[in-house]
């Protein structure tokens, strides 16, 4: 029985100290709000750089990507690459790192009896890879094989305008064409000799290309209406991929790509997989800076906000102190009010915070992030230890605060 | 006799060179309800200051409740007051984003364990049990002063000490404080008030008058204690 009041008396004693703190913050709440919201800015921009920050390697990742291949596949030997083993590769690789993946096969046709080269792809993937190509017109689809990009070169020698309608030539796959000015091995030369085939066909233009590279001298075409019209099956010279990995990892997947697909050749594109990670790190080590100095930013405005409440609750705090109270137990009571203002201005900061990431990145990288929860618990706990940290100097004012002094005065 | 609960032996306190008490000596029996008058500046809050362990004299000795208090640190005097002393003031000083009820239960708080049917109680007998659940702001002057003393009894202090505690009260109020003092002087609470005001002064059993830091006259007002009764009770 004593036992029991004595429990209860205790529960009371700090449903008390609960009570007179968080009575102080609702019914002071208007005194409060500049504190909160100091906290609550710190916060939003703290979780809201913590969410980019984690989000950046990816997003800036894939920002990159978007300048071209990071990795170029050949063939190891003469043997050219099979549906197979770009299936392969793509597993390998693994769907969720790929941007985009494109398989090119070149063929030399002629037009005007003049010899140019066609490269056919997947030109879904080829944009995935390069949506930096400029294009006058549109880029090629499946809606409509023959109507092709060409380079802008090409356009220029042959005086071909949108819409323009050209014919290309060449001989089947198998065959050697007569111009082709190569030394034939025997068994081409009788190939040669049993039958030759032609092929030939009108494109029209639909895109012209200017990259200021050596693309502007092809003519792009669907991969599988390039092998109908030669008469083969798929077969590619060069497998362009771009893959959301910063230079170890691109290494990590080579190194792979060489040991499971030996018929594979893998080359990273080094100097764009560098400069990102050099990028990437500056960008970093800049939220970082800019985390710090908002943290400290935070804390001289809580330190403020804690030394006026503390000057202005003088007398409040001088009463407490006549009624008896330590030093300790008023002190704790302000920094269990700070500690109160800090979940408070966390909390609401990480929320305010997700959707100032999310608005930067959907302007800057034009997609959204995911919401990471431990972001919350983290967030909180770090303005709690800020907030305390930031009340020590001025709580501590307690001890200076003389209980006949302040309450003689009017 | 009845025994002594506070005695002041040789007590000065001094400014640089001002003396805002000196050499007092004065000795206060359990039970007692005193009342010390005189001007401005003659040193009245400063005596009731150590008397309530929240100040220290500069020479001589304080002996509350049989232990000698004058050399005592702050963080001890804090103890002593809490234990010994209820304290009211002019102002009121009550927490403003308290309520009533909880206002006393703070000085409970600070003293023990809050209890609320306790601090209730003590409402009730300043007759604000209706007002309990009132923020300071929502009360008049006279019911914040009420509240005031329902907290400095709360812990059954040896001592109730108040600086100017009708000060801010018009008559209607100051009467019902009195009033309240009254009862707690029946009940045996040893009462120490400093005024200005004669009518309030002159209800006490004792009244000593400071000047310049000395006291002056000490005046037994037993005699009239029980006429004085009757007229404020009226
Ligand atoms: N902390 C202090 N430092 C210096 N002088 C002080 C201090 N406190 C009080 N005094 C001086 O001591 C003297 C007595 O002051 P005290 O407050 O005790 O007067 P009082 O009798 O309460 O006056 P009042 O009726 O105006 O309240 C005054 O001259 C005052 O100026
Ligand atoms: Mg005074």
């Amino acid at each position: 029985m004593e036992n029991n009041t004595k429990k209860l008396r205790h529960g009371s004693r700090k449903a008390f100290y609960l009570k007179m703190v968080s009575g102080s913050l609702i019914r002071r709440a208007s005194r409060l709000i500049i504190a909160v919201l100091a906290i609550a800015i710190g916060a939003t921009i703290l979780s809201g750089l913590v969410a980019i920050y984690y989000d950046i390697p990816e997003q800036l990742g894939r920002e990159f990507r978007s300048y071209g291949a990071n990795l170029i596949v050949l063939p190891r030997g003469e043997a050219k690459i099979t549906r197979e083993i770009l299936k392969s590769l793509e597993n390998l690789i693994g769907a969720n790192k790929i941007v985009g993946m494109a398989p090119y096969r070149y063929q030399t046709v002629k037009i005007n009896e003049q010899p140019y080269i066609v490269a056919g792809t997947d030109l879904a993937q080829a944009q995935k890879n390069s949506p930096f190509w400029y294009i006058k017109g549109e880029w090629g689809d499946l809606t409509d094989v023959d109507s092709v990009m060409i380079g802008n070169e090409i356009a220029e020698t042959l005086n071909l305008k949108l819409g323009d309608v050209f014919m290309i030539q060449g001989v089947k796959y198998g065959e050697q064409a007569e111009a082709s000015g190569q030394n034939l091995s025997a068994a081409e030369n009788q190939k040669r000799d049993t039958a030759r085939q032609n092929f030939h066909k009108n494109l029209k233009v639909r895109g012209i290309v200017s990259t200021g590279g050596a693309e502007e001298g092809f003519i792009f075409v669907d991969i599988d209406m390039l092998d109908d019209l030669i008469g083969d099956i798929f077969r590619a010279d060069v497998i362009e991929c771009s893959i959301v990995a910063d230079a170890n990892e691109l290494a990590n997947i080579s190194s792979k790509i060489e040991k499971d697909i030996p018929e594979l050749q893998p080359r990273a594109v080094r100097r764009l997989t560098q400069s990102q990670d050099i990028v990437l790190g500056k960008l970093q080590a800049l939220v970082l800076l800019v985390t710090v100095v908002v943290l400290i930013i935070t804390m001289i405005s809580v330190y403020t906000t804690m030394m006026a409440m503390v000057a202005e609750r003088r007398r409040e705090i001088a009463l407490k102190k006549a009624l008896g109270a330590e030093n300790r137990l008023v002190m704790s009571e302000l920094l269990g009010e700070g500690v109160l203002l800090g979940i408070i201005g966390g909390a609401l900061g990480v929320f305010l915070g997700f959707e100032f990431a999310l608005r930067v990145s959907l302007n800057v990288f034009g997609r959204g992030i995911n919401f990471q929860w431990l972001l919350i618990p983290v967030t909180i706990a770090v303005f709690v230890v800020i907030t305390v940290a930031a009340s020590i100097i001025p709580v501590r004012k307690v001890m200076d605060i003389h209980p006949a002094i302040v309450l003689k005065g009017e | 006799m009845a025994e002594k609960i506070l005695e002041l032996k040789n007590v000065s306190k001094i400014y640089g060179s001002l003396k805002a008490l000196a050499d007092i000596n004065l000795s206060v029996n359990a039970g007692d309800w005193l009342s010390i008058m005189g001007p401005s500046g003659s040193g009245k809050t400063t005596m009731i200051n150590i008397i309530g362990c929240m100040d220290t004299p500069s020479l001589g000795n304080v002996i509350l409740d049989n232990v000698d208090i004058s050399r005592e640190n702050a963080a001890s005097l804090t103890r002593i007051r809490r234990d010994k002393i209820g304290l009211i003031f002019q102002q009121f000083h009550l927490i403003s984003y308290l309520t009533a009820v909880e206002n006393v239960m703070v000085a409970q708080y600070y003293h023990s364990m809050p209890d609320e049917d306790e601090a209730m109680e003590a409402l009730e007998k300043v007759g604000l049990k209706d007002r309990a659940h009132h923020l300071p702001a929502q009360l008049s002057g006279g019911e914040q002063q009420r509240v005031c003393i329902a907290r400095a009894l709360i812990n059954s202090p040896q001592i109730l000490l108040g600086d100017e505690p009708t000060g801010n009260l018009d008559e209607e109020n100051e009467r019902i404080v009195v009033d309240i003092f009254r009862r707690l002087h029946d009940e045996g609470v040893t009462i120490i008030i400093v005024t200005h005001d004669p009518e309030v002064g002159d209800v006490a059993q004792r009244k000593i008058i400071l000047e310049h830091g000395k006291i002056i006259d000490d005046i037994d007002q037993s005699a009239t204690f029980g006429e004085a009764l009757k007229l404020k009770g009226k």
